[in-house]
């Protein structure tokens, strides 16, 4: 059996700089796992200095992220705190403090993985995007954005650009709106076939 | 063990195709000779495994054209988990892929509980590993039985679902439902160890290594198993890591990567177990590693039986009031108790601000699951990071060169569920 993957660098051991990525805004800690945040325009250099020069050689997934209406619902008690208690929302009674605001409306994460048997490593990258901003295609440095790609432009309307089948993926090519967008109700689809012709 | 002939080791270099790498287009000079026959194979096809539609373009018998189209079976799990509060929403999950339900169901969980920095007792965490590998074993055994059916071994589909149902019944047992179990609590469990399942699954344990010797007899050495298997639907080690493949498919490709070792979870790096790793990235590769991941799997819940056996009238679930349900007998006496269960049935528990992304190996490779919380009731949003929907990815690279006859038992190896592909 094997003792290493093949074709992977070696771990090297020192604490890795992530300033040194193209691009870097800030990197974040939580729950044991590192985010790093990135601008949107130099997307590609950073994703191509990761995989050559700190071996994220694998990655696992796109998640498209939409923060309309983050916070909303206001705090609850009676504190006077902003936005007081809201009891028009079901299910809802406030927040216990407000969460953090974030910086626009969409959010892309990539996932990424250095594969190699001794210290693999996770990270996200995440980029931040406003409506109808794009976002540069990772599609030449992992494959296997393709997919995830086309998922996060049908379902969260998020413009990739430089993806050579930017089409719809799980809806239809003719279907309207993009179903994971906050504003997208939920049961407002339109019933097929209703109409007589 | 078997009488496999030498086979070349797999190609070098990438076969990825070079425009988009998820469809294989028809060379110019060929298409030009007007000599290519377009397919349209499945939605509807019994060996889709699913709502599967593949648009092929032939040459003669040989695939020159490929298109995946998915989304038949699209059903917006993830859209509506965030309409429901965080311990209405542990349902979905299962039915996402429906092969693997407690695996679906262990990584959502874990992905609450990281973000409340909840503590497991040690019994939960041994028994959600010992589902998980039954669970393993079961979707593998679908897989083992269905593939062999379509590459006309009928007899392998009767021979696995005579194990499953014991599988089935075991879940039965613990749970009250054979599939989709809904189980696992964040937290725990949702109920205590039945009396009378430990000496049931021991019986089970005793039986599994055992079946799969007679599943190895009856196709290992047929010779049309081997010539329908063999060298056909090849991924080399670097188009699989390309590619994001995880799990068998990995492994089959030479790569030695198993999250259950490499970025334990549960209590794996308590369990002894062997990781198969074959290196010719072939049909045949892929139902070696299954066949060898049940029998790990069956070691697996043997030594997890042995360590639930010495934990009679230990905690199942956390004791933390405002996450876990108080225990029945407790509401008719404590308001404390009436008022926590009120508020958890009808809001919810509340789960910190924050986001985390958990892999965990799912029979089929890496689940990963990432949530979003605002700390409220409900989730901000929720991604599952599909194995089958990234093995499909590979299906234009498997089949580039390949003979129609042969497609089905390539798409089949990728062992994909639909139902997981779509969401």
């Amino acid at each position: 059996m094997s003792a290493h993957v093949p074709g992977l660098p070696n771990a090297s051991g020192a604490a890795t700089s992530w300033d040194a990525v193209p691009g870097h805004v800030e990197t974040r800690e939580g729950h044991g796992e590192i985010t790093i945040v990135v601008e949107a325009a130099t997307l590609v250099q950073a994703c191509e200095h990761l995989r050559d020069t700190l071996g994220f050689n694998f990655m696992s997934d796109i998640t498209a992220t939409d923060y309309l209406g983050w916070g909303r619902a206001g705090v609850s008690g009676y504190l006077g705190l902003p936005g007081g208690r809201n009891l028009n929302e079901p299910m809802t009674q406030g927040y216990q403090r407000l969460p953090e605001p974030k910086p626009k409306r969409f959010a892309m994460n990539y996932h990424l993985l250095a594969l190699r048997r001794r210290d693999a490593r996770r990270l996200r990258v995440q980029v931040w995007l406003d409506d109808g901003e794009p976002v540069p295609s990772v599609i030449g440095v992992w494959p296997t954005a393709d997919w995830h790609e086309r998922e996060a432009w049908d379902m969260m309307g998020i413009r990739i650009e430089g993806h050579p089948n930017l089409v719809r993926i799980l809806m239809e090519d003719d279907w309207e709106g993009h179903p994971l967008r906050k504003d997208y109700p939920i049961g407002g689809e339109p019933v097929r076939f209703s109409n007589a012709e | 063990m078997t009488l496999a002939p030498e086979r070349p080791l797999i190609y070098e270099g990438s076969r990825i195709p070079s425009r988009v790498p998820t469809i294989l287009e028809v060379a110019s000079e060929l298409r030009e000779s007007e000599d290519i026959l377009e397919v349209n194979f499945g939605p509807n096809h019994p060996s889709t495994h699913g709502v599967l539609r593949l648009v092929i373009e032939l040459h003669g018998e040989r695939v020159v054209g490929l298109a995946a189209v998915i989304g038949y079976l699209h059903t917006g799990f993830e859209k509506n988990m965030e309409q429901k509060s965080w311990w209405k929403a542990i349902t979905y999950p299962e039915r996402i892929d429906y092969l693997a339900f407690q695996n679906n169901e262990l990584v959502f969980v874990l992905a609450i509980e990281k973000l409340l920095d909840l503590e497991v007792p040690p019994k939960a965490t041994w028994m959600r590993m010992l589902l998980c590998e039954l669970n393993r074993i079961h979707s593998h055994l679908v897989w083992l039985g269905t593939s062999g059916l379509e590459l006309g071994a009928i007899s392998m589909f009767w021979y696995c679902f005579r194990e499953r149902e014991q599988i089935l019944d075991l879940f039965e047992l613990v749970t009250g439902y054979r599939m989709h179990t809904r189980y696992f609590q964040a937290g725990g469990l949702a109920e205590d160890i039945p009396r009378g399942f430990y000496p049931e699954c021991r019986k089970f344990v005793e039986r599994m290594p055992g079946a799969v010797d007679e599943y190895e007899r009856l196709v290992d050495r047929n010779q049309i198993w081997l010539e329908r298997t063999q060298g056909v639907g090849l991924l080399s080690v670097d188009d699989a890591i390309a590619l994001g493949q995880s799990g068998p498919v990995l492994r089959a490709s030479a790569v030695d990567w198993d999250l259950r070792r490499d970025q334990p979870y549960l209590a794996y790096d308590q369990v002894d177990f062997r990781v198969p790793v074959y290196r010719h990235g072939d049909v045949y590769d892929r139902y070696r590693v299954h066949m060898d991941e049940m029998r790990e799997s069956t070691r697996i819940v043997e030594q997890c039986l042995d360590r639930l056996e010495n934990m009679e009238g230990e905690p199942w679930i956390a004791d933390d009031r405002k996450v876990v349900l108080p225990p029945r007998e407790e509401l008719h006496t404590s308001m404390e108790s009436l008022i926590h269960h009120f508020k958890i049935v009808t809001e919810g528990y509340r789960v910190p601000e924050g986001e985390v992304y958990v892999p965990i190996e799912s029979p089929r490779g890496e689940l990963g699951c990432y949530v979003v919380s605002d700390g409220g009731p409900k989730p901000w949003r929720v991604k599952f990071r599909a194995p089958s929907f990234v093995a499909l990815q590979a299906t234009a690279t498997c089949l580039r060169e390949s003979l129609i006859a042969d497609m089905i038992a390539i798409v089949g190896s990728l062992d994909t569920v639909m139902g997981e592909v779509d969401r």
